[in-house]
């Protein structure tokens, strides 16, 4: 029986835990393992009760021939994502004014940006981005297989066991408690507890594959499983770690030297690439022809520029380590797979934007769909950008520079925060079943958002470029023609320019919380949308 | 699902015959721009890699015909910096300070050198005008804990102050509290004492002849019976106004009891000695140079 055994389990776990508490060597680890014992106990009185409360029978997997959709945790992980998208949005406003301002980092050690900055990253790529992945793959492996989620209450264990990794994450950054890893600064036991969740991620989506009652994948299940493989073994390729002590949070890495900094931007880029890319191709794929009402534009493109993406994307990661210690042939490798993964990368844009043929006048009236596919649009251009960036000598002036956070910011403002908010706006009132509560405020948040966005970007593109050139100037007599603060000073106002563009992207994402929270609360009921879904096809 | 595929009206194109949730899929050839592109750089990166290093081998890898590496690359560049300085940094290099001060062509080199190297390597605890901070030194004005002489400027560049190097400054402020030298109320009579040096307002019941006579028992042997410091020892001048750490009450009390020891690391090793004597240069001319 899975319940008695994951109750057993979470018993377990949860005397595990309280000796890992009570024998902890320091107060970070001991807080982690309370709770730990805390979510492991609640765990148990949950699962019991579900099991008291529930009918003999498990939920049946059809009702009246109609598949009998798991849509509890995809709920559950939409909800959070909202949740830990404006909190990550938050922390970036707020280290943002930190760099225009350092007083605001307050001399306390757990604000200061040092901390503050994994927490954001972490919280928009990992918790709201994470999130919406999870959510979106159950939902739409289910609907497109024609069947029920696999498993009673490992897709429960996936959804809150991941906001689980999520909280002993972020916790620790604020204690200190980090491997220094850049997108990989959760400590080992983040990291084995992560494991466990996402390989119960993967059994739950293959097997919903392996029970699909349509003949084919529909191509987003593509694009889900790379990225859910992919995350899988990057994780577990670049965290291999000693405890210093299976009683305490530090712990170093099995990598060393240039080897651990190859693994890392193998593991960084490609996070970029099967989290950042193919996890949020899937989105589109599925997302934009569903809101337009339009076929995918090509089938074959969508075969090719797959298989291409995966396999050149994984090469890649030596582009971050240009005139490093790394050897040069690994830096050219690196580079030349970056060119070549431009037209791969566009093919997810073309077949994005070319699937609006035949619905372009639905961008006027309908601003979920046009958020999706401006989020398109900054996909292109950042897949320009990024192999530009990789080129060496674009790459000497870009390198360490704000270009790259310009860079990173129109694909994860743009790209992946646009694309997630269109999905969202479409599968909130899917989920509940309601009407979305208002489409003049996604207009809202969709021009607010735009204008923050365009304002983040060019701020850093111009800073950036004037970093670099400030960094590489000499004089007529041969020394360096500015000091390295002279190049912080000449940054400030692109920093304020900075903050403002991230305040209104953070203002967007509020009104769209609000619209979320009242199109659930105080919604009305969906006329055709429930029933449509299940239509059969034509 | 269809058997036959079907023609999408709007595009005039087939479907491929499946569907999922009413989600359809176009049969539209790949577009050729993009596979000509896609080419085109497959094409370009394989000459790259004829060109340049690339692939790795058993025991080394393939080094292009350009046989470029990075190493050389940066001697390269290294070696035109040095052509662009040309034998000027020579001249600076090979002149005493005093023949710096005494030619102007030499002196503008050398501040213009030291201009750079004091903004990237002195301006994060001195401040980028040179205006110290607390515990940090004013380097604008005449007051000097180790000398301002160019030859002593000089001096604690190299080696720095309490850094460690076999050659640096020592001396430090005691702790007399700390160390029981002094009891509480005692360096709070000192503390007034100090502060009256140099004009400051004393707490009411402070006793001056116990204040001199504890200064003279403590105090002297570094900063003089006048207090008027030394730089040999790092001793500073008690009756300039100038502060290092502060000139209030509670800091001096702060001061006493526990000591100070700042410290200035050695820069010679990391600077080179031109580079070294240009930067002597440019803090001298700061404004308080001796």
């Amino acid at each position: 029986m899975g319940e008695a055994g994951l109750a057993l389990g979470f018993v377990v776990f949860a005397f595990v835990s309280f000796l890992g508490m009570a024998m902890g060597h320091d107060a970070a680890f001991s807080f982690h393992a309370a709770l730990a014992c805390a979510a492991s106990l609640i765990s148990v009185i949950v699962i019991c009760n579900r099991y008291l409360d529930r009918p003999a029978e498990l939920p049946p997997a059809e009702i009246g021939g109609r598949p009998n959709y798991n849509l509890g945790p995809i709920k559950f992980a939409s909800a959070m994502a909202m949740f830990w998208g404006i909190a990550g949005f938050t922390v970036g406003l707020i280290i943002a004014m930190q760099l225009a301002w350092p007083a605001l980092n307050f001399d306390l050690p757990w604000t200061t940006f040092g901390r503050l900055r994994p927490l954001h990253t972490s919280a928009v790529i990992f918790a709201f981005g994470g999130n919406v992945l999870i959510a979106t793959s159950f939902y739409v492996v289910q609907k497109t297989c024609r069947t029920r989620l696999a498993g009673d209450l490992a897709p429960w264990f996936v959804v809150v066991g991941y906001n689980f990794f999520i909280l002993i994450a972020g916790t620790g950054y604020l204690l200190g408690v980090t491997q220094s890893k850049e997108y990989a600064e959760p400590e080992w036991y983040a990291d084995f507890w992560l494991t466990i969740v996402w390989v119960t991620y993967l059994l739950v989506f293959l097997m919903t594959l392996v029970k699909r009652k349509e003949p084919h994948i529909f191509v987003a299940n593509w694009f889900y499983l790379a990225f859910i493989i992919t995350i899988a073994v990057l994780h577990l390729g670049n965290n291999p770690a000693l405890p210093v002590s299976f009683l305490g949070s530090k712990s170093y890495i099995a990598w060393g030297g240039v080897q651990d900094a190859m693994f890392q931007w193998w593991y960084g880029h490609n996070a970029v690439g099967f989290f950042l890319t193919a996890g949020f191709l899937a989105i589109m794929y599925y997302f934009i022809p569903k809101r337009a009402e339009r076929p995918v534009y090509s089938y074959r493109l969508s075969i090719i520029h797959f298989w291409a993406l995966i396999f050149l994307y994984i090469w890649a990661g030596p582009h971050h380590l240009h005139y490093t210690a790394l050897p040069d042939w690994a830096q050219t490798l690196g580079m030349t797979f970056s060119i070549m993964l431009w037209m791969p990368s566009w093919g997810g844009m073309i077949n994005g934007l070319m699937t609006l043929s035949g619905a372009w006048d639905k961008l006027r009236t309908d601003p979920v769909l046009r958020m999706m596919v401006v989020s398109v649009a900054f996909y292109g251009m950042s897949t320009f950008e990024g192999p530009m960036m990789s080129i060496k000598v674009v790459n000497s002036l870009s390198h360490y520079t704000d270009w790259t956070i310009g860079h990173v910011h129109s694909g994860a403002l743009g790209w992946v925060g646009f694309v997630s908010f269109g999905a969202l706006y479409c599968l909130i009132p899917w989920l509940w079943n309601r009407q979305l509560y208002s489409l003049k405020l996604v207009n809202w948040h969709f021009w607010i958002s735009t204008i923050g966005i365009v304002l983040y970007i060019s701020a850093m593109w111009v800073s950036g470029i004037l970093q670099g050139l400030m960094w590489r100037a000499y004089t007529s007599l041969g020394f360096l023609e500015y000091s390295f603060i002279e190049s912080v000073e000449a940054m400030h106002p692109f920093y304020i320019i900075r903050a403002a563009g991230g305040a209104l992207f953070l203002a967007g994402a509020l009104i769209m919380a609000f619209n979320l929270w009242m199109t659930v609360n105080a919604g009305r009921a969906s006329e055709t949308e429930g029933a449509a879904a299940l239509q059969p096809a034509e | 699902m269809s058997e036959h595929n079907e023609i999408d009206h709007v595009s005039g194109r087939s479907t491929t015959g499946h569907e999922w949730d009413g989600i359809k899929e176009l049969n539209t050839p790949l577009p050729r721009w993009w596979v000509l592109t896609f080419y085109a750089t497959i094409v370009w990166a394989i000459g790259y890699w004829v060109v340049y290093p690339a692939w790795p081998l058993v025991s080394g890898y393939t080094s292009g015909l350009f046989h470029y590496s990075t190493r050389a690359s940066v001697a390269t560049d290294l070696a035109d910096l040095e052509k662009l300085r040309g034998e000027k940094m020579a001249v600076l290099g090979n002149a005493s300070l005093a023949d710096i001060e005494k030619d102007p062509a030499l002196l503008a080199l050398a501040r213009a050198r030291g201009k750079t190297v004091f903004a990237d390597n002195c301006a994060p605890c001195h401040g980028s005008g040179g205006a110290g901070a607390k515990g940090y030194p004013n380097l604008n004005d005449d007051d000097w804990l180790w000398g301002g002489s160019l030859d002593q400027i000089m001096q604690t560049i190299q080696f720095g102050a309490r850094s460690g190097h076999a050659k640096t400054h020592e001396g430090q402020m005691l702790a007399f509290g700390r160390d029981g030298v002094l009891k509480k109320d005692e360096i709070v009579t000192v503390a007034n004492y100090v502060r009256s040096l140099s004009g400051l307002s004393t707490a009411p019941k402070f006793d001056a002849a116990a204040g001199k006579k504890l200064f003279t028992e403590n105090c002297t042997s570094c900063h003089g019976d006048n207090g008027k410091g030394n730089a040999e020892l790092g001793a500073p001048n008690l009756t300039d106004q100038v502060w290092l750490y502060g000139s209030d009450e509670e800091t001096l009390i702060e001061t006493i009891t526990n000591g100070r020891a700042g410290v200035m690391p050695a820069w010679i090793g990391r600077l080179d000695p031109v580079t070294v004597k240009a930067l002597a240069v440019y803090v001298h001319s700061l404004g308080g140079g001796k």
